[in-house]
């Protein structure tokens, strides 16, 4: 697989350190299982982190607080021995499309997915996520159609999994990701001779509490 | 892979989020004054403190850590609770005012070193980037109630390196000591956004809030700063 649009900097230390909600991250996440090069990237972030957490300016610690480790270790804490990780060499069968952790919020791979209609050929399936500041889809958009009108506030995330898109110049194939924010004005369009299957995270829309301001919304453009 | 959200801490989460934004940002690699001594001899009546561990050179550390994967020795694991032990504790408490959940969280931190130490991969890891990965994995489930989606390595979809890449990717993490080196040559306004960004929780856009700085100078520094490190380690080759 040749990967030709990865992850910023920025997103990447988000994930390093941990502070992309949770939409980002799976985007993130589901890239860096496609993308062996960004893992690189990763690992150098948290080494760097590592380095730095080496020369903080440690807080002393009382010697009963190891004694109390020790007795959580004992009391069924249990040390679970040498296990080195491994990746598991499967059979050949076809692997799945999807990888995780993509494929366990959508609860399967592409043949079990259940999409619904936008419209003109297209079909998403939303994606449940604990944290509501961003929204999460798959969409499905046909070979050779634009990807259908949506509104979003802030930053896209686009992942691509199956087929290919291209916004301008630049084209998008498996495991490419775009990171668009909102003032960049693109109209992406799915190849012929193949859907484009992609993750899509925006933030979530702005949702005002009030009747009142609800009502305007669509007047004031917001 | 996806991990639910744990529930080890309860109390004092609140307090939190409040404490990151007015915390000053204390920069590794300028140590100032010994403070941990003063605070050494303060504390004595209230319990002994723990010797401060001299140096641990990295090789050592990888060493203990094996000695805990392998054979369960309790020594390896205290010499490494000595090292480690009072720095998660500080990364701990950059999150929290309250001593009692950064020393909680730190337990935990070590406890999943006991228990995961078998995992550890001596040949590719570095114990100090192991430990951090553990600890930020714990402080993300313990202030961030969403879930934390990873990638699986055991996920027949997941894309594997090439053999060749793996070999240079091994070689760099092997140069663990060249990026020590590296690292300390960073400018400190560098390594501050570094820390801001990895010990304190912040964004690009706080940072650039907090430093009085346009995102996109906190951008370019940043990448700077990862730009120069990766070109430290590929020099080495």
């Amino acid at each position: 697989m040749n990967i030709r649009h990865h992850v910023s900097d920025e997103l990447l230390v988000g994930y390093a350190s941990g502070t992309l909600e949770e939409g980002w991250r799976l985007a993130v996440a589901t890239h860096l299982a496609l993308c062996p090069n960004c893992r690189t990237r990763l690992a150098l972030m948290e080494d760097a982190a590592g380095e730095l957490l080496e020369g903080i300016s440690p807080i002393p610690i009382k010697v009963s607080s190891f004694d109390r480790v020790k007795e959580r270790i004992k009391n069924g804490e249990k040390n679970r021995g040498f296990s080195p990780r491994q990746p598991t060499k499967m059979p050949k069968t076809q692997p799945p499309t999807i990888p995780e952790p993509l494929r366990s919020y959508l609860g399967g791979d592409l043949a079990e997915l259940k999409w619904k209609s936008l419209g003109r050929g297209a079909y998403h399936i939303p994606i449940k996520l604990a944290d509501r500041s961003t929204t999460a889809r798959l969409l499905r958009i046909p070979a050779g159609k634009p990807v259908p009108e949506h509104s979003h506030g802030g930053r896209e995330l686009t992942l691509v999994l199956s087929g290919s898109f291209s916004d301008g110049e630049l084209v998008f194939a498996r495991g490419d990701l775009e990171e668009a924010d909102a003032n960049v004005q693109h109209q992406p369009l799915a190849t012929q001779g193949e859907d484009c299957i992609c993750l899509a995270v925006t933030d979530a829309p702005l949702r005002f509490r009030s009747w009142f301001m609800r009502l305007l919304q669509p007047v004031l453009r917001i | 892979m996806i991990q639910e959200a744990g529930n080890a801490v309860v109390g004092g989460m609140e307090t939190i989020r409040a404490i990151s934004a007015t915390a000053v940002p204390d920069i590794p690699f300028v140590r100032t004054k010994p403070v941990a001594r003063v605070e050494l001899g303060r504390q004595k009546k209230r319990g002994r403190m723990i010797e401060p561990a001299g140096e641990l050179t990295k090789d050592e550390a990888c060493r203990l850590l094996e000695a805990v994967g392998r054979e369960a020795d309790i020594e390896s694991f205290e010499k490494l609770f000595r090292h480690y032990g009072p720095r998660v504790k500080a990364y701990m408490a950059r999150l929290t005012r309250d001593p009692n959940v950064a020393e909680e969280l730190m337990q935990e931190v070590m406890i999943t070193v006991w228990n995961k130490a078998g995992q550890f991969e001596v040949t590719r890891g570095n114990a100090g980037t192991w430990i951090f990965t553990i600890a930020r994995n714990l402080r993300i489930d313990a202030y961030r109630k969403n879930r934390r989606p990873d990638f699986d390595v055991n996920d027949p979809a997941f894309v594997l390196e090439d053999a060749k890449n793996a070999e240079s990717a091994l070689a760099e993490r092997q140069d663990a000591s060249r990026l020590k080196d590296a690292m300390k040559d960073l400018p400190q306004e560098q390594i501050q956004l570094l820390t801001l960004s990895f010990f304190d929780d912040c964004s690009h856009s706080t940072i650039a809030n907090k430093l009085n700085l346009p995102l996109g100078t906190v951008k370019s520094r940043i990448r700077l700063a990862f730009a120069r490190l990766r070109a430290a380690l590929e020099d080495g080759k």
